[in-house]
């Protein structure tokens, strides 16, 4: 039997004269992020990407990777047939006989965008139902919350018949939006932010500030993985690592110890924004969240705020512990971040931070610091990874 | 440039005869010994001469051995074995704080299911007296696990009175003894000891990751907690992995033949680094009233030990962090000395090796010295 798999677009379809561009960007997409699971050739019409596979294709893994891909409101697997009546109704019954057997009750859905089919979509539906009646008696219809939803759609260039439509990814097609730099700690929060701005369209670098030996290989790894699992929904990231230890011990070494959270992370905004800019990014995103910690009130923002020359999103900005955590589990990452790597940075950390700083008083603080010089040797010290869904690492 | 390997008390570099030994039997001795064909044979005669190998090592001839994948597994069948065999004789079962996890784990699982439990606390100098031992033996005491080497500060225990003791006190008590850090470094005769079961490993000495073994004295019997093809008197069945226990002997013969030398030559290594170390401001050595060379065990105060760590191995220098704890979680053995939390924060732990020189002990203090100049202090 001939599988494909149906992308239906999501919002990208309501973007008026945009349309074809973002299904252009979803096509590229979905086909980079098939690598690994064989060949496919995309077509689009009517809304509908189909994506179609060659001989031997991993349609199992090819699904479960669609259903990460920005862009496609739903996805469903169809077996296609003739646009033959008897074809038609063999292959529904051949086809979804596992889950016809495991339901109760069944309605069938049929859309004819293929106007000279000779049948209308209300006889498809009664004539269908009662095929699969006769066929599995165990089945009883139920027009309103049936078990199993059989659509049959009769398109141009076939009948493809599946069961109920899975929901896709949502969101806009990664890269139609842009490009952006996401702050990465390790955390659980700053690849959830990632996420989340990926999925209103923008390509994902990520910067991660490493300050060894005060932080080890081991919590690098781990933000490598983070990464890695992100890259399931972003595509390929550029992972640029900043030697950030001069910097921490400068700070630790001459600015008071209150001040030493907020004019490290003025240090990552500027960085970041430099860097950033450079590879063509239009924004920064971290992982922050009003209230969570002391460097994350909105007098503590307002400071780090202005280190940034880039505009920065945070997507998670009103969100609790609980709902992030929720949001991290179900992208996968929730389990990686709280691997317990990353103690070191305690040394770092001040006993007494300061939750409502004034901008003059945390400029005051930096000022026996040769800010330009240590950004100008931190952006020398910058080593990019590539890293797709597939990376070894 | 050449790694400076202070971490043999987490595993070894495999010694290149060793390696080449388990080689050879993976390609041309591949029988099973089980097979009753002529290459079955031979295999079993491996398993054979690395018994005796290992017999040579603890200064016996007799008693039985059974190979294992891990020391840990060794320990695992070995308590749980002695408690379910003398189950009948009373539910009383003795152990100190500062076990290894593959000691405290099946006694606190045999806790679990109903035995009672009595852990021995150590003093301030690491080990555990006799007395507390003396104190805690009931005529219903079944089990008795104490380690010979501590993995964490190189405590030696009193094995010998440990036995001796018990004998009197609880007849009916199996004695076991961790002896992983022990085998092939220190100089001991299982006899003269009197343990019943005796727990070592490979990797410890120049064998590959892999192998354990379990010792188990003349007439002592233990109930099997595996079961299967009956290899190994029942104890461990499965199919035995000769290659690796033709290495297990193989190091067991390297590290007897250079027992006496090494012994002297990392003795001198840790007198070096104590001298050096004394010489440090704010270092504090925990050196146990009576310990092994092959370990010493010492905190920089005020500096985190995995932020040192980290600086050693930039410099290629290798060692562990002294308190193998998670975040939070200090080391039950350190907290059972009583050394304050900033000092088991600090806590580093050096093991030698015969491969390892003086030249290797000076490059380590100058990193320490360099470490106590660069480094950022704890807050």
């Amino acid at each position: 039997m001939r599988e494909v798999i149906l992308l239906k677009l999501g919002e990208a379809a309501l973007k008026g004269q945009n349309k074809s561009a973002f299904e252009e960007a979803l096509i590229k997409n979905a086909r980079r992020r098939l690598k690994g699971c064989g060949n496919f050739r995309f077509t689009k019409a009517q809304s509908t990407i189909y994506v179609i596979p060659d001989e031997g294709a991993n349609l199992d893994e090819a699904v479960s990777r669609l259903l990460r891909v920005f862009g496609a409101a739903g996805v469903s697997r169809s077996a296609v047939t003739d646009k033959d009546w008897e074809a038609i109704k063999t292959t529904a019954a051949d086809y979804l006989k596992a889950p016809l057997e495991a339901a109760s009750t069944f309605r069938v859905d049929a859309k004819r965008s293929d106007k000279s089919f000779p049948m209308l979509s209300p006889a498809i539906c009664s004539e269908l139902g009662s095929y699969l009646l006769m066929r599995f008696p165990h089945l009883s219809v139920d027009l309103h919350n049936p078990d199993l939803r059989v659509t049959v759609e009769v398109r141009d260039f076939g009948a493809y018949i599946h069961a109920d439509q899975l929901p896709g990814a949502g969101g806009i097609p990664v890269g139609v939006s842009g490009r952006a730099s996401l702050l990465v700690s390790g955390g659980i929060d700053s690849p959830v932010a990632g996420y989340m701005i990926a999925k209103r369209g923008l390509s994902m670098d990520a910067i991660h500030f490493a300050s060894p030996p005060y932080t080890s290989d081991r919590a690098l790894l781990k933000v490598k993985e983070l990464v890695k699992i992100l890259a399931r929904y972003t595509g390929r990231v550029y992972l640029s690592v900043v030697g950030f230890t001069e910097i921490q011990e400068a700070i630790a070494r001459h600015c008071p110890e209150a001040f030493s959270t907020l004019i490290m992370r003025r240090f990552m905004m500027e960085i970041a924004s430099i860097h950033a800019g450079r590879h063509g990014c239009d924004a920064l995103v971290t992982g922050e969240s009003l209230g969570q910690v002391a460097s994350q009130t909105v007098q503590a923002i307002a400071c780090t705020n202005t280190a940034a020359s880039l505009p920065v999103l945070r997507p998670l900005i009103g969100l609790d512990k609980t709902e992030i955590v929720d949001l991290a589990r179900r992208i996968d990452t929730y389990e990686t971040s709280i691997l317990p790597y990353e103690d070191c940075c305690t040394v770092f950390t001040p006993r007494r931070p300061k939750t409502r700083p004034r901008l003059e008083q945390v400029i005051e603080a930096e000022r026996a610091l040769d800010r330009p010089a240590l950004i100008a040797r931190a952006l020398e010290r910058i080593d990019t990874l590539v890293i797709d869904e597939d990376t070894v690492l | 440039m050449q790694a400076i390997y202070l971490d043999n008390a987490a595993t070894t570099r495999v010694e290149t005869p060793v390696a080449q030994g388990a080689y050879r039997v993976m390609t041309e001795e591949y029988g099973n010994p089980s097979s009753l064909h002529r290459l079955g044979l031979r295999a079993e005669r491996l398993i054979e001469a690395a018994t005796q190998s290992v017999l040579r090592v603890l200064g016996t001839g007799s008693g039985r051995v059974v190979f294992t994948g891990s020391g840990t597994e060794a320990d695992n069948i070995a308590l749980f074995g002695a408690a379910l065999q003398r189950s009948g004789r009373g539910r009383h079962i003795i152990t100190t704080a500062i076990e290894h996890p593959a000691v405290l784990g099946p006694m606190k699982e045999l806790e679990r299911q109903g035995y009672t439990l009595t852990l021995l606390r150590p003093g301030p100098g690491g080990t555990v007296s006799v007395e507390a031992l003396a104190e805690a033996l009931r005529p219903d005491t079944i089990l008795v696990s104490v380690m010979a080497v501590g993995n964490e500060t190189g405590a030696m225990q009193d094995i010998p009175a440990m036995v001796r003791l018990t004998r009197e006190k609880s007849p009916h008590a199996l004695f076991h003894c961790d002896a992983i850090q022990a085998f092939g470094k220190l100089p001991f005769h299982v006899g003269q000891w009197g343990v019943d079961l005796l727990s070592l490993s490979g990797h410890k000495i120049g064998a590959p990751k892999g192998i354990g073994a379990l010792y188990l004295a003349d007439r002592v019997h233990i109930a099997p907690v595996v079961f299967g093809g009956g290899q190994q008197q029942g104890l461990r069945p499965g199919t035995e992995s000769v290659p690796l226990i033709h290495a297990l002997g193989l190091a067991a013969d390297l590290a007897m033949e250079h027992r006496e030398a090494a012994y002297e030559q990392v003795s001198r290594l840790q007198a070096q680094l104590l001298e050096g170390l004394g010489k440090m401001p704010g270092v504090v050595v925990h050196l146990p009233s009576a310990a092994s060379p092959y370990i010493l065990h010492f905190s920089l105060p005020g500096y985190r030990a995995e932020v040192v760590l980290h600086f050693l191995e930039n410099r290629n220098i290798y060692v562990s962090s002294g308190s193998a704890c998670s975040r939070g979680a200090l080391s039950p053995v350190l907290t059972a000395m009583g050394l304050p939390r900033r000092e088991i924060e600090g806590a580093l732990r050096v093991s030698f090796s015969r491969h390892n020189t003086p030249d290797d002990v000076q490059a380590l203090l100058n990193a320490l010295q360099d470490a106590q100049t660069q480094l950022i202090k704890a807050r």
